[in-house]
């Protein structure tokens, strides 16, 4: 039973890996980029729902609105600014330029709201689910960020193979060039990228912190870094691939908390990672992706 | 035995044969042209013949030895050199050192020599130096040899892509559409060097060209692709007239 | 031969040499002269180690061109390598001898640390490479975090859980204690020490750079697929790249951790592998000498300006991204080639003119 509650609780959090790593796998895939800065993104949406619903009581579902709306806002400014400029230079470069991004926004952080952890009250008010005689407890905030994430994975899976929206979407990450040509316009298609993987890191800000309630400057580092794992293990650029490789790396790192170590549950995540790109380098679910000569 | 000889020799991407059955000999000395309307696979070709890509079917022969599949590095070690349709320089080195890097396994010595700076070291770098002046001459680009090779401008830098490949110390080079972009003066001039690098060198040469003054100027056999096989061969003349390659190339192009 | 007939680079690798001693003397003269804080003499040997750290991490990313997010990850192991040879033998050892071989070990260990990593990472090609480099960084941090060691009259014993778990008899002595690392280290690390450790992390370092696995570490970079067709083995020099950049950060860990009297694994993390990455980016990625001023700018510049501290970071990652952007965007870069180029024509103009004159 007690293996069930970790296991449990492994998806939830894995669920939460899985909705950041979306993020991060449709702008790789699209804008064939790593946005270092995806992570901290989730850090300033959970400040914004924890004043919005922490300090001046606004209902959690208008918190949770309002923060989707403020990263949306601010994952644009940041492709606009930062990453648009540096299409078509070198990766080295914009990867070094999102990390510039990714430690802007802590720092920012740290100095409008200081570096001491807040407490996060949870906006999920669902009660706990108790089975088998009170032996499994399943809380709210598991149950909720579980079907938020299922609900979340089907919606975008929908969106993207069935709107025309979703296809230019699609014709970019194939061949940018190519689906300008066919009146893509490229530029409006990866703004509107970085506006979905921010608006679900918004969201999976607020779960994340509901069910780990302490917030501070760096709290989207880790899970965001983690996330990215997540979506190399499923493979980059696939969106069953982000859910898949989430869900597992949540049990993974749950199971070796558990029954392993709970300092070294990090480090057993990381050499899953290395070990996933050594035996198979295109993740689960990943395309080989060939260089022209 | 021809210098290279290839056999059967092909390539599938997914289920798209983007080349099937090429035969191939190269005599040592001689020039050859590699033609073809685009997309027929001549650049795979290149591709297979220096190991960027591994033929799904056939052999690669150089000098009695099968070398087929083999990784880049050691294809160049076994003797075939190559320049790249779209330029491939070592942009933020010098015009020098992309010609002492060709050298690499020419004149070695190791790193802690380097490190050091033994008495091997100087040595060698003299060498080198001196190899790759002689070399920059032949492509007169010795004025140049002190700029950055992104510096070049682009006629110069397909030149210097060649003396790069001529360092390596090749039995064969292949040169994939070396008179592109150039002008027709610089084309002429282009040709002169290329006939001149053979008889100094004593090389085989393979060219992919789509300029067909160039082709059928220099080259002394020539074959056809067309949709990955070939569809003629022979001399200028019987290129030129052969109604297959009027029908797939010549027809449409010119 | 004069400066003007030298090689330019060998007069530029002059040029370097000539500020490292050139700060050496005027710190040493300052000394003398009691003009010295002491905060900014307790500066001096971190300084020196965020140069060799700068200028090694330069070797991985400004001329291999692959990005590494875990150099302080071979700083921690080199630095606990070290330390531990250091803490055992310099009882015993003539004191200079101890040093030396705590810097040999710090050094070895690293590299070898560098050809483990090495050897599937480099497999991998840009982002993912920088990921497990940062990935590898995390585990080392993890682990020394969490290592217990020690030794008794039965041997050595340790434990990744709890200093209890190692199970070491009464008499024996705690070497690693955790995420406490190690503690009662008698300081040994001088600025005398830490100029001799860059001068030789520049010899070393541009002399390979000028050499024949230097120019192929650069191809690389340039191109890797061209460097292939020209008979280079990517792998190998790669890897020399990465064992070479491993070993100075390595010993600059020594040196590091011998400057304090504890060293624990959490100073090792992500945070300090990005300031060094940030030295080499402010300073000019492939540019040696820009890494040397860069480092020691920027740790003496936060120290001067205390009101600034703050902002530090702040200002850090503003210079990341403008610099990027101002170096590597497309648009930028063809504007200020025009911009050079209409400043050389009118030049040119000019002179023609005073000629024609």
């Amino acid at each position: 039973m007690q293996f069930l509650t970790y296991l449990i609780n492994g998806i939830s959090l894995g669920s939460v890996y899985a909705l950041i790593a979306l993020g991060y796998t449709m702008v790789y895939g699209i804008a064939k980029m790593l946005n270092f800065a995806h992570g901290d993104v989730i850090m300033i949406g959970s400040y914004v729902v924890f004043f919005a619903f922490g300090s001046f009581g606004l209902n959690p579902i208008v918190s949770v609105l309002l923060s989707m709306v403020v990263c949306t806002i601010l994952g644009i400014t940041i492709e606009r600014v930062a990453y648009r400029p540096l299409r078509g230079a070198p990766s080295l470069a914009v990867l070094i330029t999102a990390i510039g991004v990714s430690y802007l926004l802590q720092q920012v952080a740290q100095l409008l709201w200081k570096s001491d952890p807040k407490s996060f009250k949870s906006v999920v008010g669902l009660q706990p689910v108790s089975m088998f005689g009170g032996q499994l407890v399943i809380s709210g905030e598991t149950i909720v960020t579980i079907a938020a994430c299922i609900v979340i994975m089907i919606a975008l899976t929908l969106f993207i193979n069935h709107t025309s929206t979703g296809h230019a979407m699609l014709a970019v990450s194939e061949d940018r060039g190519a689906a300008q040509l066919m009146g893509v316009n490229v530029n409006a298609t990866i703004s509107l990228t970085f506006a979905i993987g921010s608006a679900l890191a918004a969201v999976a800000g607020a779960l994340l912190c509901s069910s780990y309630p302490t917030l501070q400057p760096t709290t989207g580092a880790m899970p965001g870094i983690k996330a990215f794992v997540a979506a190399v293990f499923g493979g980059i650029g696939s969106i069953p691939g982000a859910f898949i490789g989430g869900i597992l790396l949540g049990v993974i790192e749950n199971l070796s908390k558990a029954y392993i170590s709970t300092q070294l549950s990090d480090a057993i995540v990381f050499m899953v990672l290395i070990v996933v790109l050594l035996v198979k380098p295109t993740g689960l679910l990943g395309k080989k992706i060939n260089v022209k000569v | 035995m021809a210098l290279l000889e290839v056999s059967n020799l092909g390539i599938a991407f997914g289920g798209l044969q983007a080349v099937a059955q090429l035969d191939l000999s190269v005599e040592k000395g001689h020039l050859y042209g590699l033609i073809g309307p685009n997309g027929a696979g001549k650049t795979t070709v290149f591709n297979m013949l220096t190991g960027v890509y591994k033929p799904t079917e056939g052999n690669i022969v150089l000098d009695g030895k099968d070398i087929t599949g083999k990784s880049p590095e050691l294809i160049s070690k076994a003797g075939i050199a190559r320049t790249f349709q779209n330029i491939r320089l070592f942009s933020d080195m010098t015009v020098l050192d992309n010609v002492k890097v060709g050298m690499h396994n020419q004149v070695t010595y190791n790193m802690w020599t380097g490190i050091l700076r033994l008495p091997a070291y100087k040595e060698k770098e003299h060498e080198m130096n001196r190899e790759a002046k002689k070399l920059l001459e032949i492509f007169d680009l010795d004025g140049e040899a002190n700029l950055k090779a992104s510096q070049l401008p682009y006629g110069k830098q397909r030149k210097l892509e060649i003396a790069r490949a001529l360092a390596t110390n090749p039995k064969l080079l292949l040169l994939d559409e070396p008179a592109a972009g150039m002008n027709p003066n610089e084309t002429e001039e282009l040709m002169q060097t290329v006939r001149s690098v053979r008889d100094q060198f004593g090389i085989a040469i393979l060219l992919i060209e789509h300029d067909m003054n160039f082709v059928m100027g220099i080259c002394e056999e020539i074959t056809v692709l067309d949709y990955g096989r070939v569809i003629a061969r022979g001399d200028g003349m019987t290129i030129r007239n052969n109604p297959k390659v009027i029908a797939a190339y010549l027809g449409g192009d010119d | 031969m004069s400066l003007k007939t030298m090689k330019k680079s060998t007069r530029s690798n002059l040029i370097t040499f000539g500020i490292v001693i050139a700060f050496y003397l005027i710190v040493s003269l300052m000394s003398v002269m009691g003009m010295m804080t002491s905060s900014f003499a307790g500066q001096l040997v971190p300084i020196c180690a965020y140069v060799v750290l700068a200028v090694s991490l330069n070797l991985t990313v400004g001329i291999l061109g692959e990005l590494s997010l875990g150099h302080a990850g071979f700083m921690s192991v080199g630095a606990f390598a070290g330390t531990l040879v250091y803490t055992l033998t310099f009882e015993n050892t003539p004191l200079p001898v101890s040093i030396l071989l705590s810097f040999l070990v710090g050094g070895a260990v690293a590299g070898i640390f560098g050809l483990l990593i090495g050897i599937p990472v480099l497999r991998l090609q840009g982002d993912y490479l920088a990921i497990v480099t940062l990935a590898f960084g995390e585990i080392i941090k993890n682990f020394m975090n969490a290592l217990y060691l020690g030794y008794d009259s039965t041997g050595v014993h340790f434990s990744l859980k709890d200093s209890a778990s190692m199970g070491l008899a009464p008499d024996g002595v705690v070497l690693i204690n955790g995420a406490m690392g190690i503690t009662g280290i008698k300081k040994a690390s001088t600025f005398t020490m830490g100029i001799i450790l860059i001068l030789l992390t520049l010899v070393v370092i541009l002399n390979l750079v000028n050499s024949r696995a230097g120019r192929a570490i650069t191809a690389i970079r340039d191109n890797e697929i061209a460097a292939q067709s020209v008979g280079i083995n990517i792998t190998n020099y790669k890897l020399m790249a990465f064992i070479v950049s491993a070993v100075f950060a390595g010993m600059a860990g020594v040196l590091y951790a011998l400057n304090f009297s504890s060293l624990v694994a959490k100073k090792f993390d992500y945070n300090t592998s990005i300031l060094i990455l940030v030295f080499v980016v402010l300073g000019g990625m492939g540019n040696i000498r820009g890494s040397v001023i860069a480092a020691a700018l920027l740790t003496v510049l936060p120290e001067l300006l205390r009101s600034m501290k703050d902002y530090r970071m702040l200002i850090y990652a503003i210079v990341l991204i403008v610099m990027m952007i101002f170096n590597q965007s497309p648009q930028i870069v063809s504007w200020r080639k025009k911009i050079t180029a209409g400043f050389k024509a009118k030049r040119a103009a000019k002179k023609e003119k005073k000629e024609a004159a």
